[in-house]
């Protein structure tokens, strides 16, 4: 914005932006959504206190030991990390303007994730299956809700992440598409952050125990 | 109107601000993978002392959130006039706060108030 | 092998004709009371065709302005519902003596002291505080709406569903019986398996939402839209305390939303967070809530102490004095408000160490608070007060407050917490600084910034008669708490055995009785100011010659606040303004680029409504449906892109016109 000062004398104070521009839409949007981020980042550290209080209260139940499958939680967090690294691609694709290459790495993030989430339900259907139900103690009870609760806001990228590409598709690569777009990567790299602490406090140091 | 052009060129600018280089994303990309590895390796080889491992993958975690902040967040001191950077540098705190007030209580309160043979429960 | 007793458990869940409190005679009364109010009401809309204007211009409005008068409507609507549930504690405590059961039975008192709580905190004051800084943060900001201004809508529409489900418990099933922070184990399905606690969960996370939106809206609002030359430190300090707050709500809800979704966990699935057994633990939640509930207290009164700021320096016709300490107080306090939980619960047990470090740092929390108060002593201090309705109210508060304030530092005194914890005292104190801080500090507001926002000023007379009564009836009602805290007195019980007592609790019900007479004299001020806004009427748009920036447009102000967006260059912009002779623009107008309204937030609330009713009452086909239903609207939302629309030149240009004559017209007079 400019003050324009070609009325007014020299010297006198301006009171009033008269050239004036259209206050750019979504200007705000990138600052907001960080914010939401933020906010999203303490539910979780509650989650992770939940669990770093209740953690080793097994009732008598199973112990991490028991349960967890670390080649399996390695396989998937390389998914997870993969998936952050194609959508960078993505979003270097978009940056070129090349949409057919950006709707390409975006399919392929999409099913990063989703073989994330299949693995994440396989484990729990098994642990489940083995009678470790998330009633059973309360460090299964804070373990299904900490993961869960990462798993659902993977489930929601994904859902996000095809209406991106449905709009993308419908409406070209236009300014609002790049800003959700910047949003959705945000958010996605937002989630990779957290599951390092999931795979460091809860299994990692689980099987320390 | 040139209001207009001007704006996309704002919102363009930012987003590619957010894309990064192939480059950053590659390097960002590979020291995450040494920085994940090497704690799954520790862990599950069990070669070294349980508590001396704990506080080696702590710390990679943490070098690890930085990692991925810089390369594929992209944060830094400029963005949005700084107020990315305070407020992650505030949610930190108060993460910090919550966690290590809510370990620091509960224990005492679990210390103090719970029967002599439950203690051994307690981590 | 489908019978009718499955199928109507599939339909209604566990909604019976036995959950409707038929046998309660003082609800159905209330019920038919309500009822025919609200017939009354649809009656009249329909008849004056009203329903229309009020969908077009008001419930689908993203103007920032009339969403804040829209949480001000929703605030005092439930003030009139809390209220009246204090009206009834007071009577039962005041009569329930020499083996007197009172009027209420223990499981409607119990719903009524635990609404009281949650009615007063989430639905009055959330919703007036949000309102006036919905109202008056874009105005001294110089902006012309907010940030996002669809989700400030949709905000809206939350809160209000979150109320809406609060009164639905009243006349379908019943609320919590468990206080107003719910605390397990008695929150748990073993002990509370009715619906009562699911209201109070589906309630506060619906709300919940809205609130943690419209937090990160206003932050957005205050960092990115201030007009050209505001730097933050030439903030108003309502803005400042504005900004605070905000930060506080998108640091503390996110808390609640979790230990509330923990909470329902153990309710609905099973799960041990909570639970006595397999490893659960209740306390985790009381440690848990508190780490939002702290933080909650001044969201509610750093707004609060804004206010006083911008009427204190108003009406001594000064500069704040201290600007600078004011806005590191403020910040100080939004920081250290995140370390001072565990003074909730003290007798837990957490034992020396943790206690004295939390009994010291909320001690440490009322040194910048006392630094605002001399703040605002010395900006008094040889100005030309005028002792309007605002100030009345601001002086209120500064003996008020520090009443409350002083018996607030005694009780983080871990020794003296260990004898004054849960007793009347506490229930003295917190009333001590809430209606003596946030409630006269909206009083203050409401009354100060009314002629922005309607054009005429209220009526001073009965605004007095409010003030009156309400100051009064705060002493006597809360005065007596305190000597019965003192004196042992726990909260929250129904009946009494010791008559000695019984003197204090009817004083305290002649106070409650004078603050009622406060209410209803706000409520005739309202009327009489409307029959008489002739007379009242302030076309300057600036009545009380006041300093920042939203009293230099029109009263009301037009849908797009500033024709011009003005430059500031002092922390009192329109003081300076006005001294150095700003002469407003008459000429040189353009289209404005305003945001269009929409009725997506209305739909998404009332989704959202519908999602919990059936949570809460079982009904999973109801629950699923609308969460299925809130999806397809929230992502259909996103396919709209074109959300704005320009206000032409000649709207712009005639709207100022009018405001020339007016002015001119004003100034002959």
């Amino acid at each position: 914005m400019t003050i324009a000062t070609g009325t007014i004398k020299a010297g006198e104070p301006v009171f009033y932006v008269v050239d004036e521009h259209d206050h750019p839409e979504g200007s705000s949007t990138q600052l907001g959504f960080w914010i939401y981020l933020m906010s999203d980042c303490l539910i979780f550290a509650i989650l992770f206190a939940v669990y770093g209080v209740l953690g080793a209260k097994y009732a008598a139940g199973p112990a991490p030991k028991d349960l967890f499958d670390l080649s399996l939680v390695a396989v998937n967090t390389s998914f997870l990390l993969l998936s952050s690294l194609t959508y960078g691609f993505a979003m270097l694709s978009m940056q070129q303007n090349r949409v057919g290459a950006m709707q390409g790495w975006l399919v392929v993030t999409g099913l990063f994730g989703l073989a994330f989430l299949g693995i994440e339900l396989t484990e729990f259907a098994h642990m489940i299956h083995e009678g470790a139900t998330p009633q059973r103690s309360a460090f299964l009870s804070s373990f299904f809700t900490l993961v869960g609760t990462h798993g659902l806001h993977v489930t929601f990228g994904l859902i996000w992440l095809v209406t991106l590409m449905v709009q993308v598709k419908r409406f070209g690569l236009i300014e609002a598409n790049r800003r959700r777009l910047v949003c959705l990567s945000m958010f996605w790299h937002f989630l990779d952050v957290i599951w390092i602490g999931v795979f460091t406090f809860v299994y990692l140091m689980g099987m320390l125990r | 109107m040139s209001s207009d052009v001007h704006a996309h060129a704002d919102a363009h600018q930012s987003a590619d601000d957010h894309a990064g280089t192939r480059q950053g994303q590659l390097i960002g990309f590979g020291l995450s993978v040494v920085l994940t590895a090497i704690p799954f390796l520790l862990v599950m080889s069990g070669s070294l002392d349980k508590q001396v491992t704990a506080l080696i993958i702590m710390a990679f975690a943490a070098v690890q959130v930085v990692v991925h902040m810089v390369f594929f967040l992209h944060m830094n001191t400029k963005a949005e006039g700084g107020w990315t950077m305070m407020a992650l540098i505030f949610t930190i705190i108060m993460v910090v706060i919550a966690l290590s007030g809510s370990l620091w209580v509960m224990h005492h309160l679990t210390t103090n108030m719970m029967p002599v043979h439950e203690m051994g429960q307690t981590p | 092998m489908f019978d009718t007793a499955n199928l109507t458990k599939l339909i209604f869940g566990r909604l019976t004709l036995e959950s409707l409190p038929l046998h309660e005679p003082i609800i159905v009364g209330t019920f038919a009371m309500v009822a025919l109010g609200g017939l009354a009401l649809l009656g009249a809309l329909t008849y004056f065709r009203l329903w229309g204007y009020l969908w077009k211009e008001w419930f689908t409005t993203v103007d920032h302005k009339r969403i804040g008068i829209m949480y001000m409507v929703l605030g005092i609507v439930m003030l009139l519902r809390g209220f009246a549930d204090a009206l009834m504690m007071r009577l039962q405590q005041a009569i329930a003596f020499n083996g007197s059961e009172g009027y209420l039975n223990s499981h409607h008192y119990d719903q009524v002291f635990t609404a009281h709580g949650v009615i007063m905190i989430f639905f009055v004051a959330m919703p007036l505080v949000t309102g006036l800084m919905n109202y008056v943060v874009p105005l001294q900001i110089g902006a012309r709406d907010v940030s996002f201004p669809f989700l400030n809508n949709f905000s809206f529409w939350m809160t209000t569903a979150g109320a809406v489900l609060v009164m639905c418990s009243l006349f379908v099933g019943e609320f919590a019986r468990t206080g107003w922070l719910a605390y397990p184990p008695l929150s748990n399905l073993s002990y509370s398996p009715d619906v009562g606690v699911d209201y109070y969960i589906w309630a506060l996370q619906v709300a919940g939402v809205g609130t943690l939106l419209s937090g990160v809206n206003l932050i957005c609002t205050i960092v990115k839209m201030r007009a050209p030359g505001m730097t933050m430190m030439k903030m108003p300090v309502f803005t400042w305390t504005s900004l605070c707050t905000n930060v506080l709500i998108v640091a503390s809800f996110p808390v609640l939303t979790a230990v509330l979704a923990l909470l329902s966990l153990d309710r609905y699935i099973g799960t041990n967070f909570f639970t006595n057994d397999f490893g659960g633990d209740p306390m985790m939640y009381v440690n848990l809530i508190w780490i939002w509930g702290h933080p909650e207290v001044y969201i509610l009164i750093l707004p609060a102490f804004g206010i006083f700021s911008e009427v204190t320096s108003t009406f001594s016709g000064k500069r704040l004095f201290g600007y600078t300490s004011m806005v590191y107080a403020t910040v100080v306090i939004t920081i250290l408000s995140y370390l001072v939980w565990l003074h909730h619960f003290f007798t837990m047990g957490s034992g020396a160490s943790v206690n004295s470090f939390f009994g010291i740092t909320t001690m440490i929390i009322s040194i910048p608070t006392g630094a605002k108060m001399f703040n605002w002593l010395f900006t008094m201090y040889r100005g030309r007060i005028r002792f309007e309705l605002p100030m009345m109210w601001t002086v209120a508060f500064m003996l008020t407050f520090v009443i409350g304030g002083m018996t607030g530092v005694l009780l983080a005194v871990p020794p003296a917490d260990f004898v004054l914890h849960n007793s009347l005292f506490l229930v003295a104190h917190f009333h001590n600084v809430i209606i003596g801080g946030v409630l006269f500090g909206l009083f203050a507001g409401i009354a100060y910034w009314f002629p922005k926002a309607f054009g005429f000023k209220l009526d001073p007379f009965w605004g007095k008669m409010s003030f009156w009564f309400w100051t009064v009836g705060f002493y006597f009602a809360f005065m007596p708490l305190y000597v019965l805290g003192l004196m042992g007195v726990t909260r929250r019980l129904r009946t009494f055995d010791d008559p000695s007592l019984q003197i204090w609790f009817v004083i305290a019900g002649i106070g409650a009785f004078l603050i009622l007479l406060g209410i209803a004299s706000f409520l005739i001020q309202i009327a009489v100011s409307v029959l008489r806004r002739e007379q009242l009427v302030d076309t300057t748009g600036d009545p009380w010659d006041a300093r920042t920036l939203e009293w230099a447009t029109s009263s009301p102000p037009p849908a797009y606040n500033f024709a011009f967006t003005p430059v500031i260059h002092d922390n009192d912009a329109w003081w300076d303004m006005k001294r150095r002779g700003y002469a407003r623009p008459l000429t040189g107008f353009k289209a404005i680029h305003m945001p269009s309204n929409t009725g997506t937030g209305v739909i998404l609330a009332g989704l959202s409504t519908t999602m919990a009713f059936g949570l809460i009452w079982y009904m999973w086909w109801m629950a699923a449906g609308s969460f299925v239903a809130l999806l397809a609207v929230a992502i259909g939302h996103t396919f709209n892109y074109h959300r704005s629309f320009h206000i032409p030149a000649d709207e712009v240009v005639s709207v100022e016109r009018a405001r020339t004559e007016l002015l001119v017209a004003g100034a002959k007079s």
